[in-house]
Order: structure tokens, then C-alpha cells, then sequence
């Protein structure tokens, strides 16, 4: 790797000795003895196990819940539902004002999407909890479900989550966050051409090699500590607090060790329930994720489909964009609801475009919930952006690197969100970029700079 | 829930242990003997983070069962090297950045040393092939397969001047 200090070299003021040199990783002797202590890698005396029973339907009305058969089995000791949660419902991003609270911990009058979770069986092995787990009795009234974005806003679509009584996130009174600059509909009549596409993905799954997972221990004097993998762990001290009505004092955790995590392992899903566990059991609880438990319920990277507009001049300048994106959220908010803000943060893409309109829908459906995963909110729609490029550059028979320097924001240039540019380099990417493709550009662009905009 | 005695091998000594019929060689490691240098990926024998050696072979010890250890010679990472020393595998994998998290690293080591024991000048196709049973999830595939062709050159330096 080489580090070019002659890019903004003016500007420079720090010598940035590190780029470029390999330096060990501070844990790397631990990962490579096997001492590396991971939150799973403790033993304590009276452990007990916990395992969920978990909705077999994507959209169902719980008619009743009858845990007698799972309570005689051996080695059972206790059984959560969710009247033993103090506060039932709330949302992760609650103090950072995404509201309202939308999920519940344990599920009660309704179950939202398949393997939400239900019941919470403690016992003293594996096996049991498994067995008992096995024998809970739910009657289920079985509720029409919507996997769709675009169908879940149709009039009519079943209503996902009551929390929010429609399928979508508000955001301070809009059905979607926007973006406004200029006007597209005008720059589109007098644009030379004026191109329409549509790009989707599925939802992606981290499948960290450690899954997900906690053990809570009872501490002397009502203290409680916590190890856990979980990438968060002061979202999970908050949610934790409010969810069981405690002061923070009587909640320890201990984390930092994360055996892959990608965004996996930001959500607040096993740590509540397994400190409520250990409070009303006096004992050590553990609640850890089988594969198929991380594969089927734990959050993956949201589905998008993403519709773009643009008007293009045959010289090259794209006078107008317009996005209308959907987040799939799943069946309730967890980070998605930011991750749809940071989408329309991320449009129209890199580049300087007169006349932009972007809506970013965060829609509910009854499919997992959605939530971060490595640039969440804004891989996808780099992806969409980026073919969309190579998709107008060939329309008009342009290098599609030049076209790219062409289109790049240049500092002072005025975004679509109403801030200038500042310290913007896609310019000499770019240039390096087809440089080291031996990608040949035009004179214009190998001059072009990210300084000012050439005339 | 019967227990059975089982004597084997475990990094270099004697190990006598009762262990539950049914119960496996992984939950033996971690939850009786506290070797937590073995990690638990999966428990269905797909990502490769419990392998050990058994006899020379790796093996997965989340689909092995303890009583069937009886009489074997199990390695797990904390018996590849004299306690304080690194085995050059283990050298490599830290010099060249070939651990993230962390987590599949025991499996990868321990299935690079069996090849390395078998094969001492592995091609990289070789490599990659022993440890296609692992899955690293950070993917640092190719630090790793680096660090095993690394590792195995310098086994091979110090067999050529002995000889």
C-alpha cells in the first residue's frame, strides 16, 4: 500500500506515519493460543439454560398459552412469559428519540413474524429446556401476512404493528424521510433523456462462526453481571434498565470479545430476558443462539428495493434525480428506522445534481426484523447508484469513468440537502482508480480536481 | 443419564474421565475440563471452529462423541505448543494478520498443522482444500491461506540443515 502525499498537499497538516505499515493486532496472541476469553468461555456452578419457544407463524393472534406439560419436565425450574416482564414493550434506539415503542420482549397478544419469541423455558440442562420448550401449548388464530414494501402500503395490507397503526415510520408527521432540491419534474421535460430502473436485494445474514448469545450471573448484594457478545453494550445497559424497571447500578457487562458480529450483535434481543431470568431464578442463566436460531430470527441487513429517475443532458450532465426507496424493517423497527434516514442522507450519490426528490420509506412487514449490518442503509443504494452510472454512461457512449469526474461533487458545489461540499476527493479516486486499471481518461479528467470545477 | 469412564490421550497426557453416554468430545473439552481453546460454532459439524486432532486427523469434536475417544490421542490448541513457546503456525497466523475475531482461528491452526504434518510443502490449492471445512466469517481467507504457506516454509528450513 502507498500513502500519496501529494494529493491536497497544500491542505495536509498531519503526517500519517501508520498508513500503509502492517502492525500486529493487540489480541492477536490471544487468538492464536486459544486464550482469547469469549463471553461462552466461563463455567459456573448452578447454570441455568434457557431456550424459547418461538412463533411457527409469520402473522398470528395468540389465543392462549399453557405452559403445565413443559413445567413437569425434569429438570425444569422455571417458566417466563411475558406478564413477567416488567415493561414489555420498547424499541433499542428509544433514547436517541426513534419512537414510539414498537416490540415486545416476550410476545403476548400477537405474534409479528415466524420465530418471534414467546416463552422462555429455564432448566437445568440443555436437553430439558429443549424438551420442555417442546411441550408449551399455543393456540394460535392464524392472521393474513405481508412480505412485500409495496404491498404492506397498500390500502388494505394487513396492519403489522398497532404500535405504529399504519406500515410505516413516521418521521416528525411524513410517511417517509425526503429530500427536496430544485425541481425534477421540470429539469426531466428538458432533459435530453430521461432513464428509469428499479434494483432490489434480499436480506443478508451476518452468520457470525459465534452466535449470539449472554450469560447473566447473580452478583452478591442484588447486582447482576452480564458477558456477552454483544457489539452494544450501552444500548444493552439502556434497553436492559427500562425493560426490567432497574437502576443501572444493579447492571454489570461485560463484553468487547465479539466472535464476528458485522452489525449482527448491535441488537438487544438475548440480554433482557436473560437478566430477568437470572433475578427471578437467583441463578446463573445462559441464552445463547443455535445456528438455526441466528440463521432464522436474529436481524439481518434489510431488504431495499429502490426506484431511480434521472434526466441526462447527451454532454454528459445529469440534471435531474428522483429516488423513492423502501426499507424492509421486518416486523418491528429495531435500527432500521435510522438506516432509512442514513439512505436518504446517502442519495443522490456522490455526485453534484441540480434538481433531486428522494423518499426513503422504512416499511413493516411480517419478515425478521431488519437491522445494521456493515453501511446499512447505504450499500444497497451505492449498489443501485453505481449500476445506475454505468447504465446512463453507456446510453450516451461515455467513458464511464470520465463520466463519473464529470458528475462529482467538487468543493463549494451546494448538495441536495443543503450543505455545501467539503473535502471531497471522488475526483482523484477516480483518477487513481483508472490509473492503476491502466484505464485510459481523457485529458479533461486526468486534470479534473476535486478543489474547483472546471469551467 | 449413565456415565462411562474413558482414558485417553489429551496434548501429550493421561486423561481419565467420566463423561455422559451421548455427550460429546466438544462439551468434554469446554464445559468439564474448562479448554476453551476449542470453540462451539455451530454444533451441527459445519463451520469447522471445534476441530481437534485425533490421531493425526482432523476432527470435528462437536460431532464426536467423548465415549468414542477411548484409547485416541487428542490435540487441542492449547497442547500445539510448550506453554510460553508458539508453534510456527501460530507465529505466522499472528505476524500476518490472519486472526479478526478470533473465533475460527484454533480450527483453522489445527487443521493447517495436520496438512503441514502429512504434507510439509502444501501447494496452495492444498491449502485452501484442508481448510475448506472451516469457515471464517471476518473473511480473512487469504492472510490464512497465507500464513500456512509461511508457516510451512519455515518448517521446512530447519529440516534441510539438520539434514
Amino acid at each position: 500500500m502507498e500513502y500519496r502525499k501529494d494529493y491536497f498537499a497544500e491542505t495536509q497538516t498531519q503526517d500519517l506515519t501508520e498508513v500503509g505499515v502492517t502492525r500486529q493486532r493487540s489480541d492477536a496472541l490471544g487468538h492464536v493460543t486459544g486464550k482469547t476469553q469469549y463471553y461462552a468461555d466461563r463455567q459456573f456452578a448452578g447454570l441455568l439454560h434457557l431456550k424459547m419457544v418461538r412463533s411457527p407463524h409469520h402473522h398470528a393472534r395468540i389465543k392462549s398459552i399453557d405452559v403445565a406439560k413443559a413445567l413437569k419436565v425434569p429438570g425444569v425450574v422455571r417458566i417466563l412469559t411475558a406478564k413477567d416482564v416488567p415493561q414489555n414493550i420498547y424499541t433499542i434506539l428509544c433514547l436517541i428519540q426513534v419512537e414510539p415503542n414498537d416490540e415486545p420482549v416476550l410476545a403476548f397478544d400477537k405474534v409479528r413474524f415466524k420465530g418471534e419469541q414467546i416463552v422462555a423455558v429455564l432448566a437445568e440442562s440443555e436437553a430439558a429446556a429443549r424438551d420442555a420448550a417442546a411441550k408449551v401449548k399455543i393456540v394460535y388464530e392464524v392472521l393474513p401476512a405481508v412480505f412485500d414494501v409495496e404491498e404492506a402500503l397498500k390500502p388494505g395490507a394487513p396492519l403489522v404493528n398497532e404500535y405504529h397503526g399504519r406500515n410505516y415510520f413516521t418521521y416528525e408527521g411524513h410517511h417517509c424521510r425526503r429530500v427536496r432540491h430544485g425541481d425534477v419534474e421540470r429539469a426531466f421535460a428538458k432533459a435530453d433523456h430521461v432513464v428509469e430502473e428499479m434494483y432490489q436485494s434480499s436480506p443478508i445474514e451476518h452468520a457470525p462462526t459465534e452466535t449470539t448469545g449472554c450469560i447473566v450471573v447473580p452478583d452478591q448484594n442484588d447486582r447482576y453481571t452480564c458477558y456477552s457478545n454483544t457489539q452494544a453494550l450501552y444500548f444493552t445497559l439502556d434497553n436492559t434498565a427500562l425493560i426490567l424497571n432497574s437502576p443501572f447500578h444493579k447492571l454489570r457487562l461485560v463484553g468487547g470479545t465479539v466472535g464476528g458480529g458485522f452489525g449482527g450483535k448491535v441488537d438487544v434481543i438475548t440480554e433482557p430476558i436473560a437478566f430477568l431470568a437470572a433475578m427471578l431464578t437467583k441463578r446463573p442463566v445462559k441464552y445463547e443462539y443455535s445456528r438455526e436460531e441466528e440463521m432464522q430470527v436474529s436481524s439481518p441487513r434489510a431488504a431495499e428495493r429502490i426506484y431511480i429517475k434521472d434526466g441526462l443532458m447527451k454532454d454528459g450532465r445529469i440534471t435531474a434525480r428522483k429516488v423513492t426507496l423502501y426499507v424492509d424493517a421486518g416486523a418491528y423497527s429495531r435500527h432500521s428506522p435510522y438506516g432509512t434516514t442514513k439512505a436518504a442522507a446517502h442519495m443522490p450519490g456522490p455526485y453534484t445534481i441540480p434538481n433531486v426528490w428522494v423518499d426513503c420509506h422504512c416499511v413493516y412487514t411480517n419478515r425478521t426484523p431488519s437491522s445494521a449490518m456493515r453501511g446499512f442503509g447505504v450499500t444497497i443504494g451505492d449498489f443501485a447508484l453505481e449500476v445506475q452510472m454505468d447504465k446512463l454512461a453507456r446510453l450516451i457512449g461515455m467513458d464511464p469513468m470520465e463520466f463519473r469526474i464529470l458528475n462529482a461533487y467538487r468543493d463549494g458545489d451546494m448538495k441536495a440537502h443543503q450543505k455545501q461540499v467539503e473535502g471531497a476527493a471522488l475526483v482523484e479516486c477516480v483518477q487513481a482508480a483508472a490509473d492503476l486499471a491502466r484505464w485510459p481518461i481523457d485529458d479533461r479528467s486526468k486534470t479534473a480536481s476535486s478543489l474547483k470545477r472546471e469551467v | 443419564m449413565t456415565k462411562v469412564a474413558v482414558e485417553f490421550t489429551l496434548n501429550t497426557r493421561e486423561q481419565n474421565e467420566f463423561v455422559e453416554t451421548g455427550s460429546t468430545l466438544l462439551s468434554a473439552l469446554r464445559d468439564r475440563l474448562g479448554l476453551y481453546g476449542t470453540k462451539a460454532g455451530c454444533h451441527q459439524g459445519t463451520c469447522g471452529a471445534c476441530t481437534v486432532i485425533i490421531d493425526g486427523e482432523p476432527h470435528l469434536s462437536c460431532l464426536t462423541l467423548a465415549e468414542r475417544c477411548r484409547g485416541k490421542d487428542v490435540t487441542t490448541l492449547e497442547g500445539l505448543a510448550p506453554a510460553g513457546a508458539l508453534h510456527p503456525l501460530q507465529q505466522a497466523f499472528m505476524d500476518g494478520f490472519a486472526a479478526q475475531c478470533g473465533f475460527c482461528t484454533p480450527g483453522m491452526i489445527l487443521a493447517a498443522k495436520c496438512l503441514l504434518d502429512r504434507n510439509p510443502d502444501p501447494t496452495r490449492d492444498e491449502v485452501v482444500d484442508a481448510i475448506s471445512g472451516n469457515i471464517c466469517r471476518c473473511t480473512g481467507y487469504e492472510p490464512i491461506i497465507a500464513a500456512i504457506l509461511t508457516a510451512a516454509q519455515g518448517l521446512r528450513k530447519p529440516a534441510r540443515k539438520r539434514a
